[in-house]
Formats: structure tokens, sequence, C-alpha cells
């Protein structure tokens, strides 16, 4: 590990402005920040831990909808019962990620902000165009399992590894953005950009931006949700593909439906071909199908992850069959 | 043989006497013992599979503070033998697979170290490199023998004969990947010279074994090298070997006179440094006839060594050893390549070896139509099959009748693919599980009257997390007559009389047969009235029935799995094994052993996978995020029993050991419920969830 400077913030107008360079980085729980510093892949100059501002409350918002601070553990969120209640998809988004020990330190911001495990972009003795712009992609003609089928360019195809935006982004959540020029509002789903020819750029964000809250809207009444995460173990690994997705079903016809994907994109891939099939549709598997097909028409596996295509398209489906079970 | 008389602690569970040590983090182990100001090493390794280094620049790492030396091929100390080629630390600049160390830079921290590691640039000339196995490559070999002395190449009748001549045939190609051992405890080495002595205490498990590869290497006389190793945080075979990381430190703490030094192989540097198992491609054969007796078996395996070093795992022993036939024939080729050096892994030869032969049984049952549990019992041998030698005991029919019974096989439908339970397509298989007798010659045992009725027991032995603190103790108690706790058992020290490997699940035989050797020399000697200081000792025996009886553990495995109907995803709610494995010396620790080994088991079956990149030369999935292990929840329901068996031939407390045999099969077994389940055959581990979406 190289050294560095640690130093810890006070108020989030000297956190935003303890950050002069890119060499700066803010510090939450650290459960990917610190993996990264120690395999070489990331080098700070310095940390400003942020772990003591005042971003640590879950509270409810006027219109019923809900803000999370940034430092929110991710057990205490997933544990809330709040969200249990009327946001199971985010409480079962948070539950399946990670483990119990890392979800007692990570918090909100930095699962938002956590980057791709993609094992050439971790292994600083592979050439990886995020990790080191220019220098090519590893994971093209390599072991690409865990890889994008949608979305990605010839310069990348890494995934994001976060379960909890996704179901943030089913959620149409909105990210509180500190920066040095004041606050301002992203939805979850401009937050994360594709990687195009610029895939060290993960999000939209720049060094000195602070992450303070994340709000969820209300969801209408009647609206069922959930998430549902496929992986190759039963706990403790990152999606092969998971689903998150909110209906709201009258009288058997789709009202209102939003679905997002993990797993297959370089951000919370939300699934607006599907839901625009379903909307108004009748419920069933046929037009489950076709929606999931309709979504998944542009999906470009890599070889190693074709498989991919047809478990989004069958997690899909079997998603939204288990949600309007329930509603029936 | 002398059996051990009246055993009274053998057999019971009395708690781990390293247990306490253990929960209070007061156990030292290697990287814990406490030396003086010590310096720490960290390995700098080639990014390139195949190459010659032109020039390692040290400068950067030198001008950091805390750095006391850099050691490179230019620079670093002769060593004294570099037979062993994967020993031969720094002692070319030849590179011979991605991860070989080209560098090591010794700092008063590990951070430090770590630090000045990164900033070594080391220049490769660049070499056209092979790591792709196969079976068609035309340039395979016949290695002179395989690991553990055995045959490359068996044959016995006329297998094209047999095969015509059978109603039913298969002829299939299992694989297996590559697995890495992954003990919880890396390997770590702590080194201090002192007057041209050397003192390691190492995460070993055998410190006499360790003692004479460093002392060869190093061309010391070996007394003048001591070994400490009290704790092992689990080797599963990785250490069994020497490997090159004991050489480096001791090469490190040389070049800092005065300074101990300290090395632990980080994780991901585990997957090329300290051995792992072969992936292999099994062709196998059969032929029965319309009863389902076996008219001919045969495996033809093929594997992959490294450039620098031979290892032959013996896939195709087990199939010498299974079932009776009248055409057989087993064979051994291995690729070379630019890979690191594969070594022992819990069970070699018969845990791969089982996978594919215990698939094809499970096809050739179903195609004849007879039950897989009948289908094994038809086809057991009287003898051994190619030795022709009695079995000291074979309770394989046994171990499959009680398991069915205890798994409710008797009900199974044989269909596959229909039964279905909320999503879920549900299915059972079963396979047969089997683990040598070994024993290893050369151990030697003392044992002193320290006060009176008190017992001090020195034997260089090791415990890996196994148990041996505990029933090795056991064993000396009934030896000697005496209560448990009179006995106090000293083990994992060169200073200690010499003690064999922890290998081949043979310590509880050899050091076991060693210790019941020395009691009895010590009451032949004092009687019952041994007075404070009276010493007496023992070599292990010459055993005098292995060449009379073929003597074997076994064992049957039953899976219950569960298929997603939508995704595809396998788990495996019910695991249950049953075997034979001779005397059983303490019923906590061997179900400990037996379960841990069914659980690596499973975890081969659906996890585990280390994904060589052929571009590189490298494992991709080099640390415990990417390469998987089973988790909690992936083993929710693992039970080990055992038959009541004793085996008057083995040794004389008439045990088989249980450290392997758990994992032997549970692949097997796991891979024929998903057929049970699904009705899709998988022949290539691991079962991962791709192989059954639709």
């Amino acid at each position: 590990m190289i050294p560095f400077d640690y130093r810890r913030a006070v108020d989030v107008d000297s956190a935003v402005g303890a950050v002069t360079d890119p060499e700066v980085a803010f510090l939450a729980g650290g459960t990917n920040l610190v993996d990264r510093m120690k395999l070489g892949v990331a080098a700070p100059r310095v940390l400003v831990d942020i772990n003591r501002l005042p971003l640590d409350e879950v509270e409810q918002l006027p219109d019923g909808g809900l803000r999370i601070g940034a430092t929110v553990r991710n057990s205490d969120l997933a544990a809330h019962p709040i969200v249990r209640q009327f946001y199971p998809v985010l409480s079962r988004a948070l539950l399946s990620g990670a483990s119990g020990q890392l979800r007692n330190l990570a918090t909100t911001g930095g699962n938002l902000l956590q980057r791709t495990r993609c094992s050439y972009f971790q292994d600083v003795s592979t050439p990886c165009n995020k990790r080191e712009p220019g220098s090519g992609c590893s994971a093209i003609g390599g072991f690409t399992r865990q890889h994008a089928i949608l979305g990605a360019s010839e310069h990348c195809v890494a995934t994001h590894p976060s379960d909890m935006a996704v179901a943030m982004a089913a959620l149409d959540a909105e990210v509180l953005v500190r920066g040095p020029a004041g606050h301002r509002v992203v939805p979850v789903v401009d937050l994360h950009r594709l990687p195009g020819d610029e895939p060290q750029r993960d999000t939209v964000l720049s060094p000195a931006d602070l992450i303070t809250a994340v709000d969820l809207p209300p969801l209408p009444p009647g609206s069922r949700s959930l998430y549902r995460k496929v992986r190759d173990r039963a706990s403790f690994a990152f999606a092969l593909v998971s689903v998150a997705a909110v209906l709201r079903v009258e009288q058997g016809v789709v009202r209102d439906v939003r679905i997002a994907l993990g797993g297959v994109a370089h951000k919370p891939w939300r699934a607006r071909r599907a839901e625009d099939v379903l909307r108004g549709s009748p419920v069933g598997d046929d037009v489950f199908r076709r929606a999931a097909e309709a979504e998944l028409a542009d999906a470009k596996p890599l070889g190693d992850n074709a498989f991919k295509v047809p478990l989004a398209r069958n997690t899909v489906v079997s998603a939204l069959r288990e949600l309007s079970r329930e509603e029936r | 043989m002398t059996e051990l008389p009246r055993p009274r602690v053998l057999g019971r569970s009395p708690r781990r006497v390293d247990g306490p040590a253990k929960v209070t983090g007061t156990a030292p182990y290697a990287g814990d013992q406490p030396v003086p100001d010590p310096a720490y090493l960290h390995l700098v390794q080639s990014d390139v599979a195949r190459g010659v280094v032109t020039s390692v620049d040290t400068a950067a790492a030198l001008e950091l503070d805390g750095v006391l030396e850099v050691l490179t091929p230019d620079n670093a100390p002769r060593l004294a033998s570099t037979d062993d080629a994967e020993l031969a630390a720094l002692q070319s600049h030849e590179v011979s697979f991605r991860g070989q160390v080209v560098a090591a830079v010794v700092a008063r921290t590990p951070e430090i170290a770590r630090h000045a590691a990164s900033l070594v640039r080391v220049e490769i000339d660049r070499l056209p490199h092979d790591t792709h196995l196969s079976a068609d490559r035309d340039d395979l070999y016949a290695p002179e023998q395989v690991n553990g002395g055995f045959d490359t190449d068996t044959s016995q009748g006329d297998l094209e004969r047999g095969l015509a001549a059978a109603s039913f045939t298969l002829d299939q190609t299992y694989s297996t990947a590559w697995y890495n051992n992954n003990p919880m405890e890396p390997h770590t080495t702590t080194a201090v010279w002192s007057d041209g002595e050397l003192l390691l205490y190492e995460s070993t498990q055998g410190v006499h074994t360790t003692r004479e590869s460093a002392a060869t290497t190093l061309g010391l006389a070996p007394e003048r090298v001591r070994v400490v190793s009290p704790h092992v945080g689990g080797g599963f075979g990785s250490k069994g070997t020497p490997h090159v990381h004991t050489i480096l430190t001791a090469m490190a703490a040389q070049a800092v006179p005065g300074t101990p030094v300290k090395l632990a192989v980080t994780r991901q540097q585990m997957f090329s440094l300290v051995g792992y198992r072969t992936p292999t491609i099994q062709r196998v054969r059969l032929g029965c006839d319309d009863d389902g007796r076996l008219t001919a078996v045969a495996l033809d395996a093929v594997g992959q060594t490294s450039r620098i070093k031979e290892f032959a795992e013996q896939t195709a022993v087990p199939s010498r050893i299974m079932y009776a036939a009248p055409h057989r024939r087993t064979t051994h080729r291995l690729a070379e390549l630019d890979v690191p050096v594969p070594a022992w892994m819990r069970a070699p030869g018969e845990c791969p070896g089982m996978f594919g032969p215990e698939v094809a049984v499970d096809e050739l049952a179903i195609a004849c139509g007879v039950d897989p549990v009948e289908f094994r019992i038809r086809n057991e041998p009287d003898v051994e099959p190619e030795s022709g030698k009695p079995f000291s005991t074979r309770n394989l029919v046994a171990c499959l009748r009680e398991g069915a019974e205890a798994f409710g096989w008797a009900d199974r439908d044989p269909r596959p693919g229909v039964r279905e339970e909320s999503g879920w397509l549900v299915g059972t298989g079963v396979a047969a599980s089997l683990y040598p007798v070994n024993r290893s010659p050369g151990s030697r045992a003392t044992i002193r009257c320290t006060a009176p009725g008190r017992y001090r027991v020195e034997i260089g032995a090791a415990d890996l997390g196994t148990g041996t603190w505990t029933s090795l103790a056991q064993i000396a108690a009934d030896a000697l007559g005496v209560d448990f706790p009179d006995v106090e058992l000293r083990i994992g020290d060169t200073a200690l009389p010499k003690a064999t490997v922890a290998g081949g699940s043979s310590g509880m035989t050899s050091w076991g047969s060693t210790v019941v050797a020395a009691a009895e020399a010590f009451r032949a000697k004092f009687g019952d009235r041994a007075g404070v200081g009276d010493e007496a000792g023992a070599s292990m025996p010459e055993d005098d029935s292995s060449d009379e009886y073929a003597m074997h553990a076994f064992g049957a495995q039953f899976a219950e799995v569960r298929v997603h109907v939508d995704t595809g995803e396998v788990r495996v709610p019910r695991l249950l094994g049953v075997f034979a494995v001779g005397r059983v010396v303490n019923p906590r620790l061997a179900r400990s052993q037996l379960i841990g080994g069914m659980t690596m088991g499973l975890s081969m079956a659906l996890h585990e996978q280390s994904v060589l990149d052929e571009r590189f030369g490298h494992v991709v999935n080099h640390d415990f995020a990417e390469y998987h292990i089973a988790t909690n929840r992936d083993v929710p329901n693992v039970e080990a029993r055992w038959i009541d068996e004793h085996d008057p031939h083995t040794n004389p407390m008439g045990t088989k050991g249980v450290g392997e045999i758990g994992i032997v099969g549970t692949a097997a077994a796991i891979v024929n419920a998903a057929h049970h389940a699904t009705g899709i055959r998988v022949r290539d581990l691991p079962l991962t969830l791709d192989h059954f979406l639709r």
C-alpha cells in the first residue's frame, strides 16, 4: 500500500473543500476503496474521512418519500422498518449484497460509488482501460462470465457490482450531491455512465462531488416490489443477473411497472423497453417473456457470458410472475 | 499385528487440547511467533509466463525509508542445490511460469515491503508460452510413474474384446477443473539465523520434511536447521511439499544478518506459488452385461505439469480398485506447460479420479436399467481387481445399504426430470468414496515419565487443525494404559523425534503406530512402576500386512439436488456420507474431518474453478471474491456417519484415516443427482447454472 495522508472532515463544506485534486478521495466505509488501495488499483494521496459527517439519518419526507443519508450503513438501511415495509425491493437488494460484516461498514453513498470487480481491472499486471486509459481491455477475449451484455463498448465490458443501486434505479431514486458549485440532484439512473470511450469515468460526478443523501419517492398504493439475484453461489457473490421490479396490477392489467437489471451492464440497467411492453397489458408469462426479450434484443454477449441473455430473460419472467401472483 | 489393549479413551471425544489457545487467540501460528525486531518480506512476481529477466531496477525501492534489501536474480545468494527447480529461488534469469518470484523486498514493515515491491522494475524478454491443456495435444507424454509411486499404465484382459462383448457400453469424457488449495492461514514463514544455524517457524504439514528440503537447498547439515510448527491453519496438501517461499525467507534473513524475517504469502500469490490440483480430462469406457455386471473398465487420464518440475496426479489409480471386471485398462498422460507447479491437494488422485468413473457408472446403470446403488453392489469385487490381493476389510456395500436406508433411497422414482416443487426440479444421486490406507515409515516417538503418573510423549507430528494434539494423545493414553489427562503430547518441532509428513491421511496410522510402539517399549522396560525420568522410544514398526492385503477406506455419498426451473441455480439441500474408515479415534474430530471433506467436495461440484487466461498464463480469479468456495448458505445439511468397522490389519488401533475420503465421490453424487433432477447430464465441472438454462 502506498503511503497516504488521512484527514477527518468535520462538516460537508470542509469535506468538499478538501478535495483539491483528483488524488484526494473521500473515505466512507472503505470496503471497496481500501481493497483497491491494497491491490495498487487506487493510490490516493489524501483520504478525507466523511464517516463523522451528520449524514447518517433516514428520515421521512413530507411527500411520503424517504431521505437516506449518505453514510447510513447498508445493514441499518436494510433493517429500517419503513424500508422493509414500503420498499422491500431495496431491503432485499441490500441483504443480498456482500456479507454481514461488510454491510455493517458499507455506506449508501459508497455503495453507489463502488467500482467494478472485473478481475482485470483489479489486477495491475493486466491491461485495463478503466484503470489505465488506452492500455486496452483484457476482458475482451478473456474471462467474461461476470461481464456486460448490454451497453458495453470496445473499450470496456465491465459491470457495475452494486445490488442496492439496481433497486434504487427501479425506485426512481434521486441522488443529492454537494459539489464545489453547490447542491444538485441527479436521478440515480443518470448517476452511472456507460463506458463509451471513457471507461475510466464510472459516474457523472467529479472528484469533489460528495453524495449527501438519496431520496426515494413514495410508491403508489398497491405497488409490490422484489429483488431477485442470481449468482454462482448462494451468498457472498456478485450477481450474474439481478432483477429489481416494482409492479402495480389492477384487475389483471399492469398499471405501473419499473424494472432494473443488475450484472448486465456498466450501470444499473433500467429496462424501459420491457416496461413499455408491459404497461397496460394483461399479466401473463407470454407478455413477461416478450417484455424481457424486447429489453434484451440488443444484447451482445461475449462468449463466456452468452448464458446471461436467457438467464436475464428467465429471471425477469420469474420475478414478474412472482409479483403478479402475489397481487392476485 | 499387536492390537491396542482395552481401548478406553479411543472412540471417545475429549475436547480439543489446543481449543482454548485457539479461541483465545494465543496459539502461536508461524506468523505470530514473537521474534525480536523482525523485518518483513514481500515477493515480486513475473507478469509473463515464459521469458528471460534482462534487468531488475531496484533503485526506487531501495530509496524508500525502511527498505533493507532487495533480492534479485543478480544478487541473491547461490543455493547449494537446485535439484528441486521449484525451490531454486532467484537462481537463474529464466522465467518458467507467470507468477514466478523474480525479486523480493525486505523492509522494516509489511507495508513498506509491499510498497517497495511495487516499485521494483523487472524487465523480461518475453518468449512464446503455452498453457493450453487438451487431450488432443500431440506432445502428451507418459510419466515414469505417478504420484504415490504407482504404475503409469495398467492393462488386464483385452479391453476391446470386453467392450465388444458387452450388452451396454459407455464411452464418455469428463473433466475436472483447476483447483487451488486455499487454507485460511496463508503460507507463512519466520526465519531466524544465529551462528550459522537456521530456525524456521513455518506453517507446514511436516517439520522434518521442511527441514530436509531447506537443509539440502541451503547446503546446511539438517541438524543446523530447526523447524517449529505447533499449529497450522489448514494445508490441504499445499503445506505438505516444500515451496519456494520458505527458501526465500531463509535467504532474505541471511541477507540482513541479525534480523529475523517474516513472510506471509498473499492470497493472490497463493494461486501461483504453493501448488494446486491439475485440471484433468478423463475418458471413461465401460461395458456391462444385461444384468449390469461390468465386463470392461477403462480410464485414460490427462493432466498437466509444469515445465520445471513434474507432478503426475494419479487420477486413474482408483479405477484399479473399485469394481470387478475381467477386461481393464488405465493410463496417465501429461502435458508439460508453462504453468505453476501442481502438487498435492486433498485426496490427489482419488478426488478427481472418482469423478468421471462414478458419473459414468451412474450413466451405465441407467442405460441398463439397474438402480445405481444396486449396480455398485453387483460389481463388488472379491479381491482387489488388479492386484488380486484380498482386502483387509471392504465395506462399501454396507455403506451403500446403510446410506440408502438413511437417505430414503428405496422410494426413489428413477425417472429423471419429473419432480418439481415450487419451481425447483428435485433429484437424488449416489456415488462411492475410496481412499487408501497409507503408512509412511520413518517416524519415531519417545515417552518419558515427567512426574509420578505423568507421561510426556514426543514426536514431530503436525496438527493442521485436524486434531492431532488430541487424537494422538488419546492413542498414547490407551497405549500406556493411563488416563488421557496424564499424557502431555509434544508435536510440531524438529527438536522432537522425527515424524513423517501429514499427508495421504497417514497421520494416525504412521504416528499412532509409532506412539503405540514407543508405549510398548516403555512398558516392557519399566512395567507399571515407571519412575520420574524413565524414558523409552521406538520407531514405527515394519508393517507385516500391507504386502498381503489391499487396505482402503470406503464410503457412499448421497445427495439431494434442486435446480431452479427458470434460472438453473443449483442447490444441495441434503448431503449424506456413510463411511467405513476402521476404528474412529475421536468421533467429534472425525466427523469434523468427514463433513469438511464433503463440504469441500460440494464446493468442487458447484463452485470451485481456477480460471486460466491462456493469453497471460495466469489464474484470473485469484481471490476469495471470484474463486468461489461454498458458503454456509450453500451447505445447509451435511451429515457424515460411519459403520462399525474394525480392521485388524491396518495398524494397532485399527484405524484407516479420515482426512481425505470425505472429498472423494461428493462431486459425482451431486452431478448424478442433478441429472436425476433435470435429465441433463453434466460431465464437466463445476456444475454452474448455465448448464441447466433453457
